[in-house]
């Protein structure tokens, strides 16, 4: 062990190089793809970390499903059809929020000194772990739907609604998840992420149709429910899945998810590349 | 071994290709004017000027807090650079950040490794990021693996290396693309005796094949035993600059400490020291005692002589290498104490 390391390889001077001026899409598409390996692997041997998309989708189908279904619709069995799809919308935005956890986390280690020190895409290191997210938010999805068939759930969809569903689910959690991203960039700590997140988070998801019915609401929280982008989302997903029929609410889901994206991705990208 | 050299792409006329002239930098890898950054009040570094040549080892010298990373931050663009100008291989930091990057190592402080991965995922992910396909990735991971002697240790998570193996794995991470120019923050705080000479070994056999290195440390010794050239960092100004020799000659090589058997004896023997130094010795805290500068060794039998032949009994008399502190006090006039005291005064 204490011998001296040699080196046999030798070093390759500037003018041996061929020195590019930027990153090509190519290589951009190559990067994203290894961070997101690297982010599966992480996912793989840190298993808590998918509790959000896999027993927090159980507690919140079965516990809503029968606390809510006498109240809001009768029985549990009339109210599945309006509960599953909101708990998929709800699940998968609380699944975004661990995207801005494991930034701010992420951010305060050592890698990412180094990947920031590589000729590398700038938006490699962000757009990697998104990319590997998509699995969390088609299983957080697969789980709600899995029990609310086990509880009896019979989508009127059939296949191709429920897959249509599925998608419009994990494409609502890929856009949501860079206003979670931003604030993983903007927050002190990992902790305040999740505080901040909850926040967000909570209203979004609740302050919608995704539960009841918006004509039980008093009127000005009807106007709230009407533009919160979640309940185009609930909507989209219920003409989906219960009816098997493309809506109107899935351009407006779509267009709302397009909307945040292109919003928060240059604010995501412009915050990391500052912080030090 | 060619075979291990990563392969860069070498297309004949290359419309990214950026030109320079070769000839303008083949004697400089790095060169930096006027070099700052300010944090609120705190002028993290100041007005830091740098010349390093190719193929030396360049050392930065300066205890914690002294501006010593905020310097290689802005160097290895993950600062932005608040006044002055840095050019690596004649490429300018600020506006060509990514030509940089492309020809420089960094090893930070802090493993910059994935604490997720093993040692060998680790290499083939940072290769694969840096244009490596999949299979010359894998490759040139196992080559460094056996160069490092971590190839026991490859396929176990990097949360069960030691400081010493963390430390391999991270410089083993830098040279992947053999960069021309490394930059190495504190390359053996931390690390045990034998660790520590490994790596010095390392970093001399990088030279030796090519590279030139930028190396900080806290350690003098290190910096004597490594670099060609020395800066002295404080406060985040360049206090000196020059070869360890000419450096060592302007705090003297050595200091003598003597401890006196009476405390009343100690003006006296302050005294004849200074006639004998050409010093000005200083009186310990407690009156006890004094200790001097020397200018070489020998002087220290001629001081004990002078107060054995005055009659002057001594307790305890040591010979000591010029420390950190010896250097900061003989350049600064204070203490390396005083100045992490008060840059931590300051940060808060």
């Amino acid at each position: 062990m204490t011998a001296a390391i040699t080196i046999p390889t030798t070093t390759l001077r500037p003018s041996q190089r061929t020195i590019k001026e930027s990153v090509t899409t190519r290589e951009a598409l190559s990067q994203i793809t290894t961070l997101a390996w690297r982010a599966l692997i992480k996912m793989r041997r840190n298993p808590e970390q998918l509790v959000d998309v896999t027993a927090m989708p159980v507690l919140f189908t079965v516990m809503f499903g029968l606390m809510f279904g006498g109240a809001v619709s009768g029985s549990t069995a009339q109210y599945l059809p309006t509960l599953i799809p909101g708990i998929i919308a709800m699940t998968t935005i609380t699944a975004c929020v661990g995207a801005g956890i494991q930034l701010r986390e992420d951010m305060d280690k050592g890698v990412f000194d180094r990947f920031r020190s590589l000729p590398i895409a700038r938006i490699a290191p962000l757009a990697g772990p998104m990319l590997a997210d998509l699995a969390r938010y088609a299983i957080a999805a697969g789980v709600t739907l899995t029990v609310g068939i086990i509880m009896g759930y019979r989508p009127g969809g059939g296949i191709p609604g429920v897959l249509a569903a599925v998608v419009l689910a994990v494409i609502t959690g890929w856009s949501i998840a860079w206003i979670f991203m931003w604030i993983g960039t903007k927050a002190r700590s990992a902790g305040a992420v999740q505080g901040l997140s909850m926040m967000l988070m909570f209203p979004l998801a609740f302050l919608s149709n995704a539960f009841v019915s918006v004509d039980t609401l008093p009127g000005w929280l009807q106007g709230v429910t009407r533009v919160n982008p979640v309940s185009h989302v609930v909507s989209a997903l219920r003409g989906l899945m219960n009816d098997g029929i493309i809506t109107a609410q899935v351009g407006w889901a779509l267009l709302g998810c397009c909307a945040v994206a292109a919003i928060f991705i240059p604010l995501t990208v412009r915050s990391y590349s500052k912080r030090v | 071994m060619s075979t291990v050299i990563p392969q860069v792409e070498r297309s004949g006329i290359d419309a990214n290709e950026v030109g320079r002239d070769s000839s303008l930098a083949s004697a400089t890898t790095v060169e930096a004017r006027g070099l700052t950054k300010i944090f609120g009040a705190n002028r993290a570094v100041d007005n830091i000027d740098l010349t390093v040549m190719e193929g030396e080892i360049f050392g930065v010298l300066g205890p914690n807090g002294a501006g010593k990373t905020t310097m290689l931050n802005m160097l290895t663009t993950l600062l932005p650079i608040d006044d002055g100008e840095a050019k690596i291989f004649g490429y300018d930091v600020s506006s060509e950040g990514h030509a940089v990057r492309q020809l420089i190592g960094v090893t930070g402080q802090f493993a910059s490794v994935d604490e997720n991965l093993t040692g060998r995922e680790n290499l083939w992910m940072f290769g694969r990021l840096q244009g490596l396909a999949s299979k010359r990735a894998h490759h040139i991971a196992d080559d460094l693996l056996a160069q490092f002697e971590l190839t026991e240790a490859a396929n176990r998570p990097i949360s069960q290396f030691s400081g010493g193996m963390r430390r391999r794995l991270d410089l083993a991470t830098s040279l992947i693309t053999r960069p021309a120019l490394i930059f190495l923050d504190e390359p053996t705080t931390g690390l045990d005796p034998r660790n520590r000479n490994q790596m010095w070994n390392t970093i001399r056999d990088l030279v030796a094949e090519g590279s030139t290195i930028l190396l900080t440390t806290q350690y003098l010794d290190e910096a004597d035993a490594l670099a060609g050239r020395i800066v002295v960092i404080d406060r985040g100004r360049k206090v000196a600059e020059g070869t360890p020799s000419q450096l060592k000659s302007q705090i003297g090589t050595s200091s003598l400490r003597v401890q006196m058997a009476e405390d009343a004896d100690t003006t006296e023997a302050v005294v004849l020291t200074a006639n004998l130094t050409n010093a000005t010795p200083v009186v310990s805290p407690t009156g006890s005692g004094f200790s001097v500068q020397l200018s070489n060794a020998n002087q220290a039998a001629d001081v004990l002589v002078a107060l054995r032949n005055h009659r002057l009994d001594i307790a305890n008399a040591t010979v000591e290498q010029p420390s950190l502190d010896d250097v900061f006090f003989a350049l600064t006039g204070h203490t390396s104490e005083t100045v992490m005291t008060d840059t931590e005064a300051s940060n808060s």
